[in-house]
C-alpha cells in the first residue's frame, strides 16, 4: 500500500484503541510533555460537572483547557511545587468498551469507558469514567487528540483532590 | 463535655487540637452551633421562580429549599412526617408537588401536606395540618439565604452586623445586573470543618501553596495576586464573621472604572465592544469580571471568596464538604460569565490550580493533628494593620495575621458555652 493511500485512509477502530491505549500510559506515567504533543492547535480537554450539557463553554467545568491551559497545567504538575501533586499520586487506568460514534476520511469519533485508581497517603480511589475522543489524522500521517471528555461517573457530586491528568 | 471544659480549650492565642479530632466535640458542635445560629443554604438565583428547589444541608440534615407559588423562600427538613423517607433527591429542580416514594404522601412547596393515599385507612380525627415538611426560620441578605433552627436568635441582619458592608460590596461584581450562581464543584478532605473555616482567613499561606497559581499568571496579573504586599488587612466583624482584605484596589468594583484595561482581559473588553456594548459597560463588567479583592469569612459556613462562594458542610469530625459556588452578572452579557466561568475553573475545583493544593494541606493538618497528646494550634500571627484602614472600634492586624481565626474560634467558644 502506498503511501498517500494510507495517510487519506479512515482511521481504524485498532489505529485509534492504540492511540488511546498509549495517551493512557503516558498519563500513568506521569510523562506530560510528549501528552502535550498528542493535540491539536484547536484541541480541547474537558472534564465537566455536568453529564451532556448543550454546551461545555457555557457551563462550569472541572477542566476546560484549550492548549494554554493544558501546557500550564502539565507545567504545574511537574513543578514540583505544588503539594497535591509531587509527591503525585500513582494511577493504574485502562479504556475499553469502545464504540465507534462517527467517522470520516480523517476523522474518528468514540465513547468508551475507563475505569482508573488511584492511590496516595494510604487512600485508594476509584474513578471510573464515560470517556468521548474525537481523533484526527493530521497532514503527516499522525493521529491527534482534537477532543476528549471525561465525564467522571459523579461529575456532579463531590470529587477529592486530583493531582494528576485523567 | 461541661461548659468549663470547652472554655479552656480556646484561648486567646491557641485553640487544643482536640477541636480537631475529637468525636464527641463534633457532635456537640453539629447541635450548639449548627442548630442555634444562621446557616447559609442557597442564593435566590437557586430558586429563580416559582415552584424552583434545590436541595442543601443544615449542618448534618438534610433541606429542601423551595419558592412556592407565593414567591416566598422556604427551607424544609427533607424529611416525610409519615416514616421519615426522604422526599426529594434530585440537586435542583423545578417541582409544583413533593411526593413520598415509599407511601405516597404529597407536599406543597411551602410544605403543606396535600394528599394521603388510602385516607380511610386512618382515624377520622387524623388532620393533615399537623403534618407538614418541617418548615425552618429563613431570611435573606443580598440574595443570600440562611435558614435556623432556633426561633429565637436575633434577625440574621443583626447577626450579619458589620459584615453586611462588605456583602454589599461583593455584590458589586453583578457590575449592576446582580449575581446569579452558574454552577458549583464540590469536594471533599479528610480533615475537620474548622480548618476550612480557617483557610478563607488565611493570606500566609498563598504565596506558598499556591506558587504554581502564581506561575502560571502574566506578571501583571501575578503582581494583582500578590496579596502579602499591597497594605491589606484582617477585620473582626463580630459573630465569628472577619474580613481579609488582600487587593485594596478591588474593595469597591465601582470605582476606578477608568483605569486602564489589564492586558489578561483585553480580549474580553474587544468581544464586548464588537458585540456594541458601550465603553462605560465594557469597563464595568472588566472591572467586575475577576471580582473583589477581599475574603469574607461569616460564621459558621459560608465565605463570600473573592469572585465565589465557599460554603463547608461538616460531615463527620475528620471529613468537611467544600462548595465553590461559581457567580456570575444575572442578565449580563454571556461574554462576561464565560470568562467568569474560565477563571473559577483556573483556580478553583478539584482540579484547579489551587484548590487541589489547599485540600492537600488540609489534609496534612488533620493527619499531623493526630500526633501529641496535649499540642495546641497556634494562632498568635499578627501585627497591627496599617493606620486608618478598618473601621474604628475593630479589632484589625495585618493581611496576614491569624485575627479571622481568633475571632471565629471566641464565636466558637461563645456558642459552646452557651
Amino acid at each position: 500500500m502506498s503511501e498517500a493511500l494510507e495517510m487519506t485512509a479512515t482511521i481504524t477502530l485498532a489505529e485509534a484503541t492504540q492511540f488511546i491505549w498509549a495517551e493512557a500510559d503516558l498519563l500513568d506515567r506521569l510523562d506530560y510533555k510528549p501528552w502535550l504533543k498528542l493535540w491539536t492547535e484547536g484541541g480541547k480537554y474537558i472534564i465537566p460537572t455536568e453529564r451532556d450539557p448543550a454546551d461545555y463553554a457555557e457551563v462550569l467545568n472541572i477542566v476546560y483547557d484549550n492548549k494554554v491551559m493544558r501546557e500550564a497545567r502539565a507545567k504545574r504538575l511537574l513543578s514540583g511545587f505544588s503539594m497535591s501533586s509531587a509527591p503525585p499520586a500513582r494511577t493504574v487506568r485502562t479504556v475499553s468498551r469502545f464504540v465507534v460514534t462517527a467517522s470520516g476520511d480523517d476523522f474518528i469519533e468514540l465513547r468508551a469507558a475507563q475505569m482508573l485508581a488511584e492511590y496516595k497517603y494510604g487512600h485508594m480511589r476509584f474513578l471510573p469514567a464515560d470517556m468521548r475522543y474525537r481523533i484526527v489524522r493530521a497532514p503527516d500521517g499522525t493521529l491527534l487528540l482534537d477532543e476528549k471528555i471525561v465525564t467522571l461517573i459523579n461529575a456532579e457530586d463531590y470529587q477529592f483532590g486530583i493531582g494528576y491528568l485523567l | 463535655m461541661s461548659d468549663h471544659d470547652y472554655a479552656t480549650l480556646v484561648r486567646e492565642d491557641r485553640v487544643h487540637t482536640s477541636l480537631y479530632r475529637d468525636g464527641t466535640i463534633f457532635d456537640e458542635e453539629m447541635d450548639r452551633i449548627f442548630k442555634n445560629t444562621w446557616v447559609w443554604v442557597a442564593h435566590e438565583s437557586d430558586v429563580p421562580v416559582k415552584n424552583s428547589f434545590k436541595t442543601s444541608w443544615v449542618g448534618r440534615e438534610p433541606v429542601i429549599v423551595t419558592r412556592d407559588r407565593e414567591m416566598k423562600v422556604n427551607v424544609l427538613l427533607n424529611r416525610c412526617r409519615h416514616r421519615a423517607a426522604s422526599v426529594c433527591e434530585k440537586k435542583k429542580g423545578k417541582a409544583s408537588v413533593f411526593v413520598c416514594p415509599y407511601h405516597g404522601w404529597s407536599y406543597d412547596p411551602d410544605g403543606t401536606l396535600r394528599k394521603v393515599p388510602h385516607a380511610a385507612g386512618y382515624p377520622e380525627d387524623f388532620d393533615k395540618s399537623e403534618f407538614p415538611l418541617i418548615s425552618l426560620r429563613v431570611e435573606t441578605y443580598q440574595g443570600m439565604i440562611f435558614a435556623t433552627f432556633n426561633n429565637d436568635i436575633e434577625p440574621l441582619v443583626d447577626y450579619l452586623g458589620p459584615a453586611r458592608k462588605w456583602m454589599d460590596l461583593f455584590m458589586k461584581q453583578g457590575a449592576g445586573y446582580g449575581v446569579k450562581t452558574l454552577g458549583e464543584h464540590k469536594f471533599r478532605f479528610p480533615g475537620n470543618w474548622k480548618i476550612q473555616l480557617e483557610n478563607t482567613t488565611d493570606a500566609y499561606h498563598f504565596p506558598i501553596v499556591h506558587k504554581t497559581f502564581l506561575d502560571s499568571l502574566d506578571a501583571e496579573t501575578e503582581n494583582v495576586f500578590d496579596v502579602l504586599g499591597q497594605g491589606g488587612w484582617v477585620e473582626d466583624l463580630g459573630n465569628g464573621h472577619s474580613v481579609m482584605v488582600m487587593i485594596p484596589d478591588l474593595i469597591d468594583l465601582e470605582d476606578n472604572l477608568d483605569a486602564p484595561i489589564p492586558d489578561r482581559f483585553a480580549e474580553l473588553a474587544q468581544e464586548l465592544r464588537d458585540e456594541g456594548h458601550d465603553d462605560a459597560t465594557v469597563r464595568k463588567v472588566v472591572r467586575a469580571v475577576g471580582g473583589s479583592g477581599f475574603n469574607l469569612n461569616l460564621f459558621p459556613n459560608v465565605a463570600c471568596s473573592m469572585a465565589f462562594f465557599r460554603v463547608l458542610r461538616p460531615v463527620t469530625v475528620e471529613e468537611t464538604e467544600i462548595m465553590h459556588v461559581a457567580i456570575g452578572m444575572d442578565g449580563g452579557p454571556a461574554a462576561g460569565n464565560r470568562e467568569r466561568l474560565r477563571l473559577h475553573e483556573h483556580f478553583q475545583g478539584p482540579m484547579g490550580f489551587g484548590t487541589p493544593d489547599d485540600a492537600e494541606g488540609w489534609e496534612r493538618v488533620q493527619r499531623g493533628a493526630h500526633a501529641g497528646e496535649d499540642l495546641w494550634i497556634m494562632l498568635n500571627r499578627g501585627v497591627d494593620a496599617p493606620a486608618g484602614v478598618a473601621e474604628p472600634g475593630h479589632n484589625a492586624g495585618d493581611v496576614s495575621a491569624e485575627t479571622g481565626m481568633r475571632a471565629a474560634y471566641q464565636q466558637w467558644k461563645r456558642m459552646m458555652t452557651a
